[in-house]
């Protein structure tokens, strides 16, 4: 009987590295310290009602944005962890089987779990209150979304301490990630964590899609929305169009691994090959997907900081429209090396180049935004300014890899992680942290420290040239990707141990991230105005942080940047929009349903990881009974009446 | 969901347009029928082989994808802005876009 509990525990549980030991420990403390503290402050009752049932979007984009920092840190571990070896090759600081697996799980978390939350928690924060909305479309579906997401999320991070991480590569070649050559569960927690949340992502894109044509406030015609508007339109048009093929790529995957399919296989008539070309008609949009609310946000900074209309509105809104649809066409410039032959490599290359040119077109338009604008360079517009040479650098050696015959040379060296590591780190994540500096004041309250603020802006914007820049040359004198170690021969050393430097300032600049937003919260500088930084968008025009039904008045929008037109007009001396009577606001009820039934998908993914149907089953149930008992359920609005929306809006220092 | 009241003017909107007749439903319902016994019989009973074949059965397979979304997808009726149609038309040129895109990149991965 022990011996039967101690043979289950050692396949169970991954068992043998020190560090994983040491994670161990640390994952149970932490888990003991956050029950305790939540048991000892009585704060069980609070986090329910307040935060797992709250279908209130502004309070899902806090918890979307605290998911994904948390998972910034994983990722960015992962990374230093590589670098680390990688500086000291031969050393064994971590074994090549380790190696495989964090180099997987970096991409994977950095892209689906960090990216891809953090863009849809700005999503949340953000678009009701620019368009004049009271909530999002669907609230229910939108709680549903974040718990799938974070149900997905953490189903492929236990796979870290349980079973073991997948180690095929962040998307999972075959035969690679086939059952004859990863018999373990980690490619299954791959699958599943990606799936599960996958569902949420694909709900998300359909949330704001219907929430912007349907709930923009009335006069805000299409071509009068704010800009980051348009771009998240444009990058959920590409979600619902992009997602479902990678559900239905790894749905093929996980049928060759569970039921002994051969879509992919080697033998009896698979095609690996064709898991490259489904994976990346995923993959190219996926990359849009991010970057273009990046471009959405930079496009408010930059005319909130030069105190300027936009320039080239309706070109900006054409190129982000246009490459939502062309990033649909350009996916076979992943594989040029795959031998599909000239016609297809030089079609590729050609939509891949192409595609540079609405890019470029928004990098103009942005530089004259600031052309003769009254410029001020608070935290949001650093980052703004650190990205325009990052991504335009980014930007060109990937028209570098598009050159086909060029790509032979280029293809999996480390020229390629160079350069997209320069245009997520430089266009994503420097664009998501603008955004979260500038939103900042509207969500919290309180405005963060500029001081702290800009040293963790100079330490990221210079680490990240130390730590990438070198890699282009290592990448040239022939280093590929994923190599866990090299000989000392090579002549690749010093170049190394330069880029774990930069990457190394990169961490540093993290832990300033970190302590900015802790001193800020313990010096707090209230933001009473609501309006920070003289903004444009009617976010501005409410208290922050906004109200929970946003807006008492639904605002009435006659042109572009309302709130910037509606302040002029004022300091005319011209009377402010006359406001209608105050009525009682109609508001989504609060519901656990989503929270159980992500749960539920956990506990199912998780029975088909360990192919245990006894827990697979009931988990599927218990999604099934979830939808049913939500179908029937017709108590989930409520009225909040004008008493109270009078005491919340006097208690901001409102007139009504 | 949260929004109605204070879009006043959308109730009225909500309030459905015409989804079809009696009249409508019958002959797209007689119609899908007819599409769906024209492959069932040239097959079943041998009456075209080859490429005739092909081209009648993706002939029908496309009049009953039309057949459909006109009688019962409604698709027609919609009121301006046509957003269902407009969807449709990208979600068919994503979809064009990876049938026809993944045969021609895998045409010379085709063997083994």
């Amino acid at each position: 009987m022990l011996d039967n509990i101690k043979d289950f525990a050692s396949d169970f549980f991954v068992t043998g590295d020190p560090l994983i030991y040491g994670a161990d420990v640390a994952i149970v403390l932490t888990m003991i310290a956050v029950v305790t503290a939540l048991t000892y402050f009585k704060k069980w009752k609070w986090l329910w009602q307040d935060w797992i049932t709250s279908v209130d979007h502004k309070k899902i984009g806090i918890m979307y944005v605290i998911a994904s920092l948390l998972m910034l840190f994983r990722g960015g571990m992962d990374a230093l962890l590589m670098r680390t070896q990688l500086a000291v090759p031969n050393m064994e600081f971590l074994s090549p089987e380790h190696y495989n697996a964090i180099f997987t799980t970096h991409g994977v978390i950095m892209i689906l779990f960090m990216a891809m939350p953090l863009m849809f928690g700005l999503f949340n924060l953000v678009i009701p209150l620019q368009i004049g909305a009271r909530d999002v479309a669907y609230p229910f579906l939108n709680s549903l979304s974040f718990w799938l997401f974070f149900f997905g999320a953490m189903l492929f991070n236990v796979s870290f301490v349980i079973g073991g991480s997948p180690d095929a590569g962040w998307l999972s070649y075959p035969p690679l990630s086939e059952l004859s050559h990863s018999p373990g569960v980690g490619q299954d927690f791959y699958i599943w964590g990606i799936q599960i949340s996958g569902i949420g992502s694909l709900m998300t894109g359909i949330n704001f899609i219907v929430t912007i044509l349907k709930m923009r406030a009335p006069g805000m015609k299409l071509m009068k929305m704010p800009m980051f508007t348009w771009s998240v339109l444009s990058s959920c048009l590409t979600i619902i169009l992009a997602f479902p093929i990678l559900t239905v790529t790894l749905a093929l995957l996980f049928i060759d691994r569970y039921l002994g399919a051969h879509f992919f296989t080697l033998d009896s008539g698979g095609n690996p090959m064709m898991y490259i070309n489904l994976i990346w008609m995923w993959g190219h949009p996926e990359v849009y997907i991010v970057v273009l609310p990046a471009f959405g946000i930079f496009s408010e900074i930059a005319a909130t900081f030069s105190k300027k209309r936009l320039f080239g509105y309706k070109s900006m809104v054409f190129a982000l429209m246009s490459i939502s649809l062309f990033s649909f066409f350009t996916w076979a410039h992943h594989f040029f090396t795959m031998g599909s032959g000239a016609d297809v490599n030089a079609f590729f290359a050609i939509t891949t180049m192409l595609i540079a040119i609405p890019t470029g077109v928004k990098v103009f338009n942005w530089l004259f935004t600031m052309f003769r604008g009254k410029l001020s360079f608070p935290t949001p517009m650093m980052w703004m300014l650190g990205f325009i040479p990052c991504f335009v650098v980014g930007g060109m050696t990937g028209v570098l890899l598009s050159v086909a015959p060029a790509d032979f040379q280029f293809h999996n060296s480390y020229f390629l992680i160079a350069h997209f590591h320069q245009v997520l780190i430089g266009g994503v994540a420097f664009g998501y942290f603008a955004g979260l500096y500038y939103w900042w004041p509207k969500v919290f309250g309180f405005k963060l420290n500029e001081k702290i603020g800009k040293w963790a802006f100079w330490l990221w914007n210079i680490g990240f040239y130390v730590c990438f820049m070198p890699q282009y040359f290592l990448g040239l004198m022939g280093m590929t990707r994923r190599v866990s170690s090299y000989g000392w021969d090579k002549g690749w050393y010093e170049l190394n141990l330069t880029s774990t430097i930069g990457g190394f300032l990169m961490g540093i600049g993290f832990l300033f991230q970190v302590w900015q937003i802790l001193h800020s919260i313990k010096f707090m500088e209230k933001d009473t105005t609501g309006d920070p930084w003289g903004g444009r968008t009617l976010e501005w025009s409410i208290p922050s942080p906004a109200p929970m039904y946003n807006f008492a008045t639904v605002p009435r929008v006659s042109e572009k940047d309302a709130w910037w037109e509606e302040k002029q007009r004022i300091a005319q001396g011209l009377a402010p929009t006359p406001k209608p009577q105050l009525e009682p606001i109609h508001m989504p009820k609060n519901s656990g349903i989503p929270f159980i039934m992500s749960a539920c998908f956990f506990v199912a993914g998780f029975g088909f990881v360990f192919d245990w149907l006894w827990m697979a089953i009931p988990g599927l149930v218990g999604v099934a009974a979830c939808m049913l008992y939500h179908s029937f359920n017709y108590n989930t609005d409520y009225y909040i009446p004008v008493d109270e929306i009078k005491r919340t809006e006097a208690a901001a220092g409102r007139a009504v | 969901m949260a929004q109605h009241p204070a879009h006043g003017a959308h109730e009225a909107h909500d309030s459905h347009e015409a989804h079809g007749s009696l009249k409508s439903y019958v002959i797209g319902f007689a119609l899908s029928l007819v599409l769906t016994a024209i492959p069932l019989i040239i097959v079943l009973n041998d009456v075209l082989e080859g490429t005739s074949a092909k081209v009648v059965l993706l002939a029908s397979a496309v009049l009953q994808f039309v057949v459909q979304l006109f009688y019962f997808m409604h698709l027609k009726e919609e009121g301006k802005p046509r957003w269902n149609l407009m969807v449709l038309i990208l979600g068919l040129i994503i979809v064009l876009t990876i049938v026809a895109g993944s045969i021609w990149i895998m045409t010379y991965n085709s063997v083994g």
